[in-house]
């Protein structure tokens, strides 16, 4: 070690903090310079992670199943009321649906209609929050030679979820559809009307840009648009919410919040895809 | 070490098991620090978990920086910072630059508040909090060119100071033991 004078070493002791300081800043011009470091370093970490993540999440699922079913005893009856009634429901709901399925059947038959592809899918667990405070999204565990490719639409049991932005060795991150970032092409069931969906960073999404003269009804489905090929047609995505200052919401029929296991659906679609990915496309289709 | 120069005396050999107790005791902040964000990004299946991640690192931070500098010292809060950027998707250097102030700001105040009990530490804190939620607010929305709202940023504000107490009451007592390189 160099020696140095006690006065030196104060001196130096005193410009560490303004020079990190300093650096702190480069850093900031470093990461708009080159966003793709960024999205490296953060991929490289997540997947040094993730398998920490997977390891703790069925002892904390366990304690947090524990708890739930603690609570859940106390208003037993009640619920099984409800889900009884629910499910008489249901099953009308049901026969209601292989009817117009049968009849939708024979009607394409009749019309020679080109039936779309099977999509193919894998199914992926999540195992933590990607987000941050300004960002909304969720990491998934995939394993190795996933398949998985930017742009690949993220689906749970009830609806859409998002899309896979960033991608690792062996974690997918999707951004959901309340981010800040998200834009989705939809349709608003009743009057078919194209509308943009926009993530606000909140539970709710809003609805933006649909055509003059066909305002979005309160209750009213919401599904994907197939325009622009980023997405197919009639995904699920939610239902259209007022809120208390009159602006069209959406409240996702997905489980953004308790999002356990999502399925990766491969639609063959290349429409939009970050830029970036296309920069990289020659890499990816080498290995 | 500047330490050994300090304190004339009496002390048992600098073996080799007592060396690495000293640097143990001397990493346990840093470590702690580094496991609880960890921690933070667990499945725990709590809402608005993402506000957990700022609220320990800037408590861990800023209560080490004020009871402990010379195991907080300013490379290390770097390094914490370039964590927080990467585990919280912030844009590179914000997580950086917030903590390095706070850690400044901590320095600064060291004098006053370490002598006046656990109260105006905790009081001081809440400016923390709040200052670090808006800095943090203000340089995300000017390095992605785009107005936020101001509520998750008064969330995790609150949320930080509302979790104070909780880990310095713990840390209060890791600072008298396992934290002590003098109890080696």
């Amino acid at each position: 070690m160099i020696r140095l004078s006690i006065q030196a070493r104060q001196a130096l002791a005193k410009l560490t903090l303004p020079v990190l300081i300093g650096l702190a800043f480069g850093l900031m011009l470093l990461g708009k310079a080159d966003t793709l470091l960024a999205e490296r370093a953060r991929m490289a970490l997540a997947d040094a992670l993730a398998p920490i993540y997977a390891t703790l999440a069925p002892p904390i699922a366990a304690l947090r199943d524990t708890i739930g079913g603690a609570t859940g005893l106390w208003d037993i009856r009640a619920e099984n009321a409800r889900l009884r009634e629910e499910n008489e429901q249901l099953r009308q709901w049901q026969s209601i649906a292989l009817a117009l399925d049968a009849e939708n059947e024979r009607l394409k038959a009749n019309l020679r209609w080109i039936p779309d592809a099977a999509p193919t899918y894998v199914t992926a667990r999540v195992v933590a929050d990607a987000g941050g405070v300004y960002a909304k999204a969720a990491l998934l565990s995939v394993g190795p030679n996933h398949g998985i490719r930017k742009g690949q639409i993220a689906l749970d049991e009830r609806g859409l979820v998002g899309r896979v932005t960033e991608l690792g060795a062996r974690t997918a991150r999707v951004l959901l559809i309340t981010d800040l970032n998200s834009r989705i092409p939809v349709i608003l069931e009743n009057s078919r009307a194209h509308a943009i969906l926009v993530g606000t960073n909140g539970p709710r999404p809003r609805l933006l840009y649909w055509p003059e003269g066909s305002m979005p009804l309160e209750g009213e489905r919401v599904v994907t648009s197939a325009e622009a090929g980023a997405f197919p047609a009639n995904l699920p995505v939610g239902i259209v919410h007022f809120s208390s200052a009159k602006v069209p919401e959406v409240v996702p029929a997905a489980l953004l919040d308790r999002l356990e296991v999502v399925r990766i659906f491969d639609y063959g679609l290349g429409g939009i895809v970050a830029p970036d990915a296309l920069a990289r496309l020659p890499e990816r289709q080498g290995r | 070490m500047a330490r050994t120069d300090q304190t004339p005396g009496i002390r048992p050999r600098a073996t080799l098991g007592r060396r690495l107790d000293i640097a143990a005791r001397a990493a346990f902040p840093a470590g702690c620090t580094v496991v609880l964000m960890l921690l933070t990004g667990a499945p725990l299946g709590i809402a608005d978990q993402a506000a957990l991640l700022p609220a320990i690192t800037l408590a861990c931070v800023y209560f080490w920086s004020l009871h402990r500098p010379a195991a907080m010292p300013p490379p290390v809060v770097f390094v914490v910072g370039l964590l927080f950027d990467l585990l919280g998707y912030l844009p590179l250097g914000v997580g950086v630059l917030t903590l390095l102030i706070v850690h400044g700001v901590a320095l600064r105040w060291r004098s006053v508040l370490t002598l006046q009990g656990f109260l105006p530490g905790w009081l001081a804190f809440a400016g923390v909090a709040v200052g670090a939620a808006l800095l943090g607010w203000a340089l995300t929305a000017l390095l992605s060119f785009r107005l936020l709202s101001v509520g998750p940023a008064l969330f995790q504000a609150v949320l930080t100071f509302a979790l104070y107490p909780a880990l310095a009451v713990v840390f209060v007592r890791a600072d008298r033991t396992i934290a002590d390189p003098e109890r080696a």
